[in-house]
């Protein structure tokens, strides 16, 4: 499939999608069901809205989800017994799969999700989005419904960074205008049509999910997508114009630190599938600098990306889901 | 059949508790509502939400008037002959660029006019679900109204549309508003609201004496205004709202401008008033050379429903079986446009809250359900016809 193809048949604005009811129906027909799934680490700002909004409106309103779980990393403050206020069921991510062990990390708690959740589509919303809306949810589950082929759906945006002077209309995506897209511009010039690869929010079939190996730090959007990409090719994906997300602006500092946690997940993936020839041992520190008054100090990182596998393969997993009768 | 006084106020305490079970589709009405800009004059988006829920509610006759108004009518048993009005206003006094955005914490919600009036609308939207849920059904039609252009230089201008034009018999008007739980108004206060302006021309004679620019002629309308005398009785009050003007330090302003509204129980003297401000408007330009303009844009009549009527009574009744404090407070907005059609109407408010620095507004939650049932007591009151046994 060409990339302007694929552009044209899988780019999609929320808009489109605004019938819930002819969605709700689709579901319905395919015998589906849905999980909404929200990663939180100390999100007790925008939890409470978040599960208000997709309770009430996907679920009692229009009942295109069935299940709305909050997988959260050991919060200190109220994200839990708000989320749980609202009726979400809340989760601790070390409590899930004990036996496994417990690593901290935004890719964990996706990866469990996979085994404690129900749905055979689940949605991945984060859990700072000031302006949610259930076009989110149902602006990343339409796809899936609409077309069996689609496996992958990402979201997309006009990133504005607030700021003390109110909201700049658009730039956000650092990482992804300096380090994906030139990456994928070299390595794999079809993903670069992927508006934001690296949003958090998307909607995935079970199949595909439980198939999929999953860093548990900074990488694992980036994974997923040369993951899918290389095993169902780029008409796997579609990707939904979701117009505005408001959010927290990351520090540049912050930046660097994700974009060394990509970068060691790229270059493991181009090793694997033979794009590149293997690179010597790479050290997972990364050094920042700071001044302080006339003296520049280093501060080191240790940042090391590891992977959580393809939840199919968890023996666990298999039974819950009754895999190996 | 009708209930009956007693068994209105005593099953009052059971709707506030049936009315926490929709915690979560209220809040996430109020949510979405107040995310929607609304500037006076621009309320069509917002209008535009409120149609497509009353469409999801099932009401029926769902239009927007000439105006931008959105109603929508939930039929009572007994038809087209009695109709309650329960109304909202859409606009807000924020530019649509400022951040809308609510946030929700477990006890409470903040954003830019969560409670005027974006719960006042949340309300209005909800009602029919809240009806349902609780198994009540009137025999009084429902006309849930949105107006527009309600404020400022809105001036009411939706709600007096619907009123001047509609050709349902209304029994009644019941204005909801946000905040602040307890507090009800049946009589309107006259009111004039106007906009001073001072502006110094480029060709301005900087040697004139007293030439200092526009906030010094603005401040010397100011201190006429105060010096005017005012009588205790009927009571009037000149209430200044708004100032601006000027640029940086160390540069004379050529504009300025300020905002007031006259208020009083009789509507000749906020009128006597009024006449006294243009005098003095005029005076200060001839002495300072300013071209200092006033302009009224919004007059409200006294008018309203006396303390003994059965809605008031009833209102003041409904809050202590809910165990709120009754307090009556003046209407400085829609009541004024339904006494001057000669038709009762009780403002309410849902909950209790707060105006904080930022111009956001943090409600309360838990009062909520208080504030709703207090609501249904008033149309359950309203539809049981008290008022003819009076």
């Amino acid at each position: 499939m060409k990339t302007e193809d694929w552009l044209k048949n899988n780019t999609f604005h929320h808009s489109v999608f605004w019938d819930l009811l002819k969605l709700v129906k689709e579901k319905e027909k395919q015998k589906l069901t849905i999980s909404l799934c929200i990663p939180t680490l100390n999100e007790e700002k925008t939890i409470g809205k978040e599960i208000i909004l997709f309770k009430s409106e996907l679920m009692h309103r229009y009942p295109l989800l069935d299940e709305i779980a909050v997988i959260d990393s050991g919060s200190r403050d109220r994200t839990c017994e708000t989320a749980a206020s609202y009726g979400a069921d809340v989760y601790l991510a070390n409590e899930i799969l004990p036996e496994l062990g417990d690593r901290k990390g935004k890719g964990e708690n996706l990866w469990k999700a996979i085994y404690q959740l129900k749905g055979d589509i689940i949605v991945y919303i984060d859990a700072d989005i000031k302006n949610i809306h259930p076009r989110f949810v149902y602006g990343l589950v339409a796809p899936l419904l609409y077309n069996q082929k689609t496996q992958y759906v990402k979201a997309f945006y006009d990133r504005p960074l607030a700021f003390s002077q109110g909201v700049r209309p658009s730039g956000g995506g650092r990482v992804t205008e300096i380090l994906i897209r030139p990456l994928f511009s070299l390595f794999m010039p079809e993903l670069t049509a992927i508006v934001q690869p690296l949003s958090g929010e998307y909607a995935v079939r079970r199949e595909v999910l439980e198939a999929l190996s999953f860093p548990i730090g900074y990488g694992v959007e980036t994974a997923h997508i040369i993951d899918v990409y290389n095993k169902w090719g780029i008409e796997a994906f579609a990707q939904t114009d979701l117009d505005q997300r408001r959010h927290r602006n990351q520090e540049t500092r912050d930046l660097g630190k994700m974009s060394f946690g990509i970068l060691q997940i790229f270059f493991q993936r181009l090793q694997t599938l033979g794009m590149i020839s293997e690179i010597s041992q790479i050290a997972p520190v990364l050094h920042q600098f700071q001044a302080q008054d006339k003296a520049y100090e280093r501060i080191s990182y240790t940042i090391k990306e590891e992977e959580r596998p393809p939840m199919i393969e968890v023996p666990a997993y298999r039974k819950l889901r009754g895999l190996d009768k | 059949m009708m209930p009956d006084k007693d068994e209105i106020l005593s099953s009052l305490p059971a709707y506030r508790d049936a009315i926490k079970e929709l915690r979560e589709p209220l809040l996430a009405n109020l949510v979405m509502v107040s995310e929607i800009p609304a500037p006076t004059f621009q309320e069509a988006e917002r209008v535009r939400f409120l149609q497509d829920r009353f469409i999801e509610s099932g009401l029926q006759n769902i239009s927007t008037d000439e105006v931008g108004n959105a109603v929508g009518i939930l039929p009572g048993k007994e038809g087209a002959d009695r109709n309650i009005i329960v109304h909202a206003n859409v606009d807000t006094p924020h530019p649509k660029e400022a951040d809308h955005t609510v946030n929700v914490d477990p006890d409470c919600l903040v954003g830019l006019s969560t409670g005027f009036n974006s719960l006042g609308l949340a309300t209005l939207i909800t009602l029919p679900m809240l009806l349902e849920h609780l198994g009540l059904e009137l025999q009084s039609n429902l006309v849930l109204l949105g107006t527009v252009r309600s404020i400022g230089r809105g001036d009411l201008a939706g709600l007096r549309f619907f009123l001047d034009n509609t050709t349902l018999p209304i029994l009644a008007g019941v204005p909801v508003e946000g905040m602040q739980l307890g507090s009800q108004s049946y009589r309107a206060i006259g009111m004039v609201r106007g906009e001073i302006t001072c502006h110094v021309p480029e060709e301005y004679n900087w040697n004139r004496f007293g030439a200092a620019g526009a906030i010094n002629a603005l401040n010397e309308v100011i201190n006429a205004i105060n010096a005017i005398p005012l009588p205790s009785r009927p009571r009037v009050s000149i209430v200044f709202g708004s100032i601006e003007g000027g640029t940086p330090f160390a540069r004379v302003a050529t504009d300025a401008a300020l905002r007031l509204d006259i208020r009083s129980e009789s509507g000749g003297l906020a009128d006597w008033v009024r006449q006294r401000v243009r005098d003095i408007c005029a005076e200060v330009s001839a002495i300072t050379g300013a071209e200092v303009t006033v302009d009224f844009f919004a007059r409200r009549q006294p008018g309203g429903i006396q303390f003994s009527d059965y809605l008031a009574r009833w209102g003041r009744e409904i809050l202590e079986a809910l165990g709120i404090e009754p307090r009556v407070a003046p209407s400085f907005s829609s009541i004024s446009a339904f006494s001057d059609r000669d038709i009762p109407a009780l403002r309410l408010a849902i909950t209790r809250g707060e105006t904080l620095k930022n111009n956001k507004e943090r409600l309360e939650i838990a009062p909520m359900f208080s504030g709703l049932a207090q609501l249904l007591g008033v149309l359950l009151a309203i539809d049981a016809g008290y008022r003819d046994e009076d």
